[in-house]
């Protein structure tokens, strides 16, 4: 920079010859100088700003765009720390209570056709139909050649079927990748199991959804990605389960029943560790409910268990007698009047084939089974607190058991609960549960006193709900029952090795438009065992059983339900790890090897 | 002095953008990697759950009832029942064993002994 001296000498001269003061010409120049270096540091702090203003900008551009960015894409998983995120998506599978797999799922393929893409629609009718022999080559000629866009043709195919359907090489016949359920066990265990079926359905995925039982029940538990790799645990016990119905669908053809089911409960926990109903479906292939057809039982969908609601009989003769040792009416060996006549009203209270057991003590009326004798201690109890004491052991309301069918096992009361109500109660007729109630009571009786609800899902250790009878009564009620079995009515129940104790019932089966069948009936058996110290509750019922035994129809439970029930605990009491009681007669049986 | 400081300023921005030019590709190697093994890990997971159901389909109770019953003379299995159990002191004790020899004779001279009958054992 050429610095401008502030006295010129040229100008101070030319002043000085005209007489001017020079020194006002150094007042000029140092202010023309500082107005210089004015000038100079505004532009460069503008300057200045004007940098800074540019990077303020494109910082809040930045943050700008990057808020509109996240805003406007689809959120993602951070990449690096997502373990098997893309698995997780499935259906949680369904397993017994010793892990093994009861339903789960399979990767396969659904097959769809695009019309307007198809090269020669009649030849790829005729080959689909080739594959599969269910489709119907008119309509599907009429669908590839109609103004249809889009349809399906096959929900689900298996891996060679996909591949003859890929060898037609026809571009319109597509696949979609679909996620089946498989009960692996097939009909074992179908009623809890239920089934699922295809709910929202696009190209590349379906979602499966459970329409009944467990599936249904627990849908949301089973369909929640978090839950993708914890399955579900149930009570049931596979091998329990499959010697169960084996065993019951033998019992049910040689006793000629239409029907039958069964229901293992471990009387602590309320874990359900089989239960079953026949006739039974396959749960892959689940049949269409029933659309005609007056009677819901008679489809393989009725679940006998929770739905069947009948007048279960005698077997509820033993909840009169433990309310009356509870209250401190009688103890066991009371001595109650049976002998008749007995009216309430008009209605005569009459005992089975019209018997006369005479003056018996209470043990003896469950042994016998006299409805008389139930019904007078019965008047002697009240119907308010009958009702109480049936309410507490869950009579009244639907079980808790967790599949979608209980909660339309609504058990039928009177509507008036008078003195007739009371004394038919008390032996099983006029109150109609279905057999899970029936367990859910015995229950009570078997561990002690304590009301247990029963479940399906997997319990650690016992599950007491609130006491309904004391220590001692439920002793004695058990006490009662082991004698049915020694010297009562169920006398084929004897299993060698195990106590069993019980009660029979048989009750006649409602017509569906009032009155009562002569010739079907109800047989139920109701069992504790081993009975010194009960486990387990087992409930069997048969429906219409009727053999030819010593020359007549029988029908009563003891010649249907209890042989069944026997040969059950037989085959079962082993795999539940229960311990037989060992008589020395019992040794010739065992083969004693050493090696 | 100022000079100093500016070059080391500089020179420390060159290192920090070299050490983030680097992490970044590291990263992204690491997360290709993760991707590579959590699509392995789905895909083994899916062929898991496959063989889990086969297996659960070939250990199906009615399949195993069959097999047993078609090969009932080879393995004889039956239902477990009451009377399969014991008690433990029912279980026979294995033989004793035998006694070591200590004192070898010889077998060949006492047979022929025996078979001319001068020898006669009480």
């Amino acid at each position: 920079m050429t610095r401008t001296p502030l006295r010129p000498l040229a100008r101070i001269l030319d002043a000085r010859a005209r007489g001017e003061n020079p020194k006002a010409i150094e007042r000029e120049n140092i202010h023309q100088r500082h107005e210089d270096m004015k000038d100079r540091a505004r532009a460069r702090a503008e300057g200045r700003l004007l940098v800074l203003g540019l990077f303020f900008f494109c910082a809040f551009s930045v943050v700008g765009f990057r808020m509109g960015a996240l805003a406007t894409s689809e959120a993602q998983e951070p990449l690096a720390n997502a373990p098997g995120a893309s698995i997780a998506m499935q259906r949680a599978n369904i397993v017994d209570r010793e892990g093994r797999i009861l339903a789960t799922n399979l990767d396969t393929y659904s097959v769809y056709a695009q019309p307007p893409l198809m090269i020669d629609p009649i030849a790829a009718a005729d080959q689909l139909v080739a594959i599969f022999p269910d489709l119907e080559k008119e309509r599907l000629v009429k669908d590839f050649t109609g103004k249809r866009k889009f349809l399906w043709i096959k929900k689900r195919v298996s891996p060679e079927q996909k591949q003859a359907v890929h060898d037609i090489g026809d571009p319109g016949i597509l696949f979609g990748p679909r996620e089946m359920r498989l009960y692996p066990n097939g009909r074992l265990a179908a009623h809890i199991l239920g089934g699922s079926g295809f709910g929202r359905e696009g190209v590349s995925a379906a979602e499966v959804i459970g329409v009944a039982g467990v599936e249904k029940q627990f849908d949301d538990y089973l369909r929640d990605p978090a839950n993708g790799n914890k399955p579900l645990q149930l009570s049931l016990d596979l091998t329990v389960q499959a010697a169960v119905e084996q065993v019951l669908y033998g019992g049910m053809k040689i006793m000629n029943a239409k029907g039958a089911s069964a229901v293992l409960m471990n009387a602590h926990t309320g874990e359900v560790v089989s239960a079953a109903s026949l006739p039974s479906f396959d749960p892959n292939d689940r049949p269409r409910p029933p659309t005609s057809g007056f009677d819901p039982s008679d489809s393989p969908l009725f679940n006998r268990y929770v739905q069947g609601v009948y007048e279960l009989g005698s077997v509820f003769k033993i909840f009169t007698a433990a309310q009356a040792v509870q209250l401190g009416l009688v103890n066991s060996n009371t001595i109650i009047d049976t002998s008749g006549p007995m009216k309430i009203g008009r209605f005569p209270i009459g005992e089975f084939n019209g018997k006369n057991y005479g003056e018996i003590s209470v043990a003896d009326v469950i042994v016998h089974s006299s409805n008389r004798g139930t019904g007078r201690l019965a008047l002697q109890i009240g119907g308010k607190r009958q009702q109480d004491f049936l309410r507490s052991l869950g009579m009244f309301d639907p079980t808790p058991f967790e599949i979608v069918e209980a909660k339309g096992g609504e058990p039928l009361k009177p509507k008036k609960w008078g003195e007739l109500s009371t004394v038919t109660i008390s032996y099983g007729h006029g109150l109609s549960t279905s057999p899970m109630h029936l367990a859910a009571g015995y229950a009570a009786i078997a561990n002690g006193g304590h009301y247990v609800s029963p479940t399906i899902l997997r319990r650690n250790g016992p599950q007491y709900g609130p006491r309904v009878m004391s220590e001692s009564t439920a002793k004695q009620a058990q006490a009662m029952l082991r004698k049915v079995v020694t010297d009562g009515t169920a006398s084929f129940g004897d299993v060698a090795g195990y106590d069993v104790a019980g009660k029979t019932g048989t009750a006649d089966k409602p017509k569906p438009r009032g009155g009562y069948y002569d010739d079907k009936v109800i047989a139920t058996f109701a069992t504790l065992f081993p009975a010194h110290d009960p486990k387990y509750v087992l409930i069997v019922t048969l429906d219409e059983p009727s053999i030819v035994a010593y020359g007549e129809k029988r029908r009563t439970a003891g010649w249907t339900a209890v042989p069944v029930a026997a040969e059950l605990i037989a085959r079962i009491a082993p795999l539940l790890g229960l311990r037989p009681r060992l008589e020395p007669e019992a040794g010739a049986a065992i083969t004693l090897t050493s090696n | 002095m100022k000079s100093i400081l500016y070059v080391l300023t500089a020179l420390s921005v060159f290192g920090l953008a070299l050490w983030a030019y680097q992490e970044n590709y590291r990263t992204q190697q690491v997360v290709k990697e993760t991707q590579l093994l959590q699509q392995k890990i789905g895909v083994a997971q899916a062929r898991l759950a496959v063989l889990n159901a086969e297996w659960a389909y070939l250990n199906r109770p009615d399949r195993l009832r069959e097999l047993a019953d078609l090969n009932f003379e080879r393995l004889g299995l039956l239902p477990l029942r009451a009377e399969q159990f014991g008690r433990a002191d029912q279980i026979a004790y294995g033989e004793d064993p035998d006694l070591p020899i200590v004192d070898p004779i010889e077998l060949q001279a006492i047979t022929e002994t025996q078979a001319l009958g001068e020898v006669q054992f009480p």
